[in-house]
């Protein structure tokens, strides 16, 4: 069984420690993280409305540069704390496109992410981004919650269903 | 026939700027259209002599700006406030948020809106992903402020001290009447920023951060901080002792320069921008002589005249509006020329339209997103969709509401 488990920053580490229990001993896991371009691109090319302006950026390591190394300490810190043998995956680009992109390309069996929305038990507790990806996976996915999950007590029923 | 050459000299400038072809930078094509508008005759030789005149300190007065700000950066002021960001946020996302907003909101206020692009928006994207948290927020909250945020002081902006140039009030009305419509156009993005990116703001940052996880002090670069608040005090008197404000920002970008010399002459040279410096002055000429052949008379015919609430709320709109079409530089020639006869209330309606309302686009300008779309069908992956969607939720509000505090304080000041 191959499992892809995208993490981001924010949740990271429950991530991780919920593939480490849920996914099977044997499994062939793989761990994605992806830097968002469009972010990189604000922060590290941040000339083209500015009619007239060409100055080269600061000296030093580029934006790129750093988030490269950002998201490799990152992955690596992810590996460490699953414990078990695993590979990473550093991408760039949309994050949802990339996230489905890397779930065909492998292909995995089962596509693991955390919840990246409130931590509510309700539609608001999906993001923008997991959303696509579970709207648009093609495997199995499996959707855990980035933090301590919200209990029974938290369950609101909508009107009809009271 | 004049009128046709100076609109087309204005065009190619314009396209030459956001083209950046090689074989043709912007600034040769302005400096080249400058002196074509002079030769047909579009312009007199004294009409281009006073345009000159008039625009020539102003863009001394940037340059001494753009050093000082790169001064700033090599005594790592930006450097210790990314560590103050960092220490501050104490992990929480949200509490970085409110740091990031101090620091741009500052940083464009005092070393222009260029600093905070080109030198503190790199420096948050680090200290972001160094926490680690989403740096989406903090980059797209930097990206707004360089304008929105540029509103408090002539400094702040290129479009700002082209209007102070004009209006013929002192540093400190300026700031004095700006400050409602600055607090005003911060608290907007605030409301708008932290609910749009909610879901990044919760909880706390987790593990592998390098930055502020130590607790050390970072080093206070005091010898840049003092010279920055020495000049701005003088900013502030400059009215008083009866000295221009350009003469405190030479003398800080001098006292940056000698106590912390930069690697080389080029540098020093480079980080004052002589390209950018020339287009402006090129471009000044064009649109005065745009404006001489027409072009004034048709934007003082689209501009209300008077200084009620709804004459600057109709400023401030078709600034923000010629600003997406042109981009905000000509814009603001071109409307500065007509209007600064009038009171300063109209002048500084106008600079809220022409700082603010080119949030609504990534590019600055409408006209530019367009037409990068078209040159570079490809070859970016430049994602403007989100940058709209904040745009359009920022930028009617901001215009109204900071125009509205404009007004109250031309009531009470």
């Amino acid at each position: 069984m191959r499992a892809l488990v995208w993490i981001t920053e924010a949740s990271w580490q429950a991530c991780v420690d919920q593939a480490r229990q849920l996914l099977p001993a044997d499994a062939e896991v793989t761990i994605l993280h992806v830097a968002a371009s469009d972010v990189e691109q604000l922060a590290g090319h941040p000339g083209p409305g500015r009619l007239g302006r060409h100055r080269p950026p600061p000296p030093g390591p580029t934006v790129r540069e750093i988030s490269d190394a950002e998201a490799r300490s990152l992955l690596e810190a992810a590996a460490e704390r699953f414990g078990r043998g695993s590979q990473t995956v550093a991408r760039r680009g949309r994050i949802e496109r990339e996230v489905l992109e890397a779930a065909d390309e492998l292909p995995a069996d089962v596509l693991m992410l955390a919840r990246d929305g409130a931590p509510r038990r309700d539609p608001k507790s999906i993001g923008h981004f997991a959303r696509f990806v579970v709207d648009h996976a093609g495997c199995p996915v499996l959707l855990v919650w980035g933090q301590q999950p919200p209990g029974p007590a938290e369950m609101r029923w909508p009107p009809h269903l009271r | 026939v004049n009128e046709a050459i100076a609109l087309v000299a204005l065009a190619a400038a314009l396209t030459a700027a956001v083209a950046r072809w090689r074989w043709a930078p912007d600034w040769i094509v302005a400096a080249l259209g400058a002196v074509i508008v002079v030769a047909v005759g579009a312009l007199s030789f004294h009409g281009a002599r006073t345009a000159l005149g008039r625009l020539g300190p102003t863009v001394g007065f940037l340059a001494a700006l753009l050093v000082l700000a790169d001064g700033c950066r090599r005594a790592g002021v930006f450097d210790a406030l990314g560590h103050l960001m960092a220490l501050g946020s104490h992990r929480r996302p949200r509490r970085l948020l409110a740091m990031v907003f101090l620091a741009a909101a500052g940083t464009t206020a005092v070393l222009s809106l260029d600093a905070t692009i080109v030198l503190l928006t790199p420096i948050v994207f680090v200290t972001a992903a160094r926490l680690p948290t989403s740096p989406r927020p903090h980059v797209y909250a930097c990206s707004h402020l360089a304008n929105s945020a540029s509103l408090l002081l002539p400094v702040s902006n290129l479009t700002n001290l082209l209007a102070f140039a004009a209006c013929g009030v002192s540093f400190t009305r300026f700031a004095a009447l700006m400050v409602l419509p600055w607090l005003v156009a911060v608290a907007i993005e605030w409301v708008v920023l932290t609910r749009v990116f909610a879901d990044d703001l919760r909880g706390t940052a987790t593990g592998v951060g390098s930055v502020g996880a130590d607790g050390e002090r970072p080093h206070l670069p005091r010898f840049a901080l003092a010279v920055v608040a020495l000049t701005l005090a003088g900013f502030a008197v400059s009215s008083v002792l009866g000295i221009a404000p350009v003469w405190f920002a030479t003398a800080g970008a001098v006292a940056l320069t000698v106590q912390q010399p930069p690697a080389s002459a080029r540098d020093l040279a480079g980080a004052a921008e002589p390209a950018f410096l020339v287009f402006v002055l090129g471009l000044g000429v064009i649109v005065s002589a745009a404006g001489v052949n027409g072009l004034s008379s048709v934007v003082d015919s689209l501009l209300p005249h008077g200084s009620d609430l709804p004459a600057l709320l109709a400023v401030a709109f078709v600034s923000a509006v010629l600003a997406n079409l042109v981009n905000n530089l000509p814009a603001t020639l071109i409307v500065v020329a007509v209007v600064s006869s009038s009171a300063p209330g109209a002048v500084l309606a106008m600079l809220i339209g022409v700082n603010v309302g080119p949030n609504l686009t990534y590019v600055g300008s409408l006209a530019t997103l367009l037409w990068r779309r078209i040159v570079h069908a490809h070859d970016e992956d430049v994602d403007v969709g989100e940058f709209l969607k904040l745009g359009a939720l920022t930028v009617p509000g901001t215009l109204v509401a900071a125009t509205v505090g404009l007004w109250l304080a031309l009531q009470v000041l």
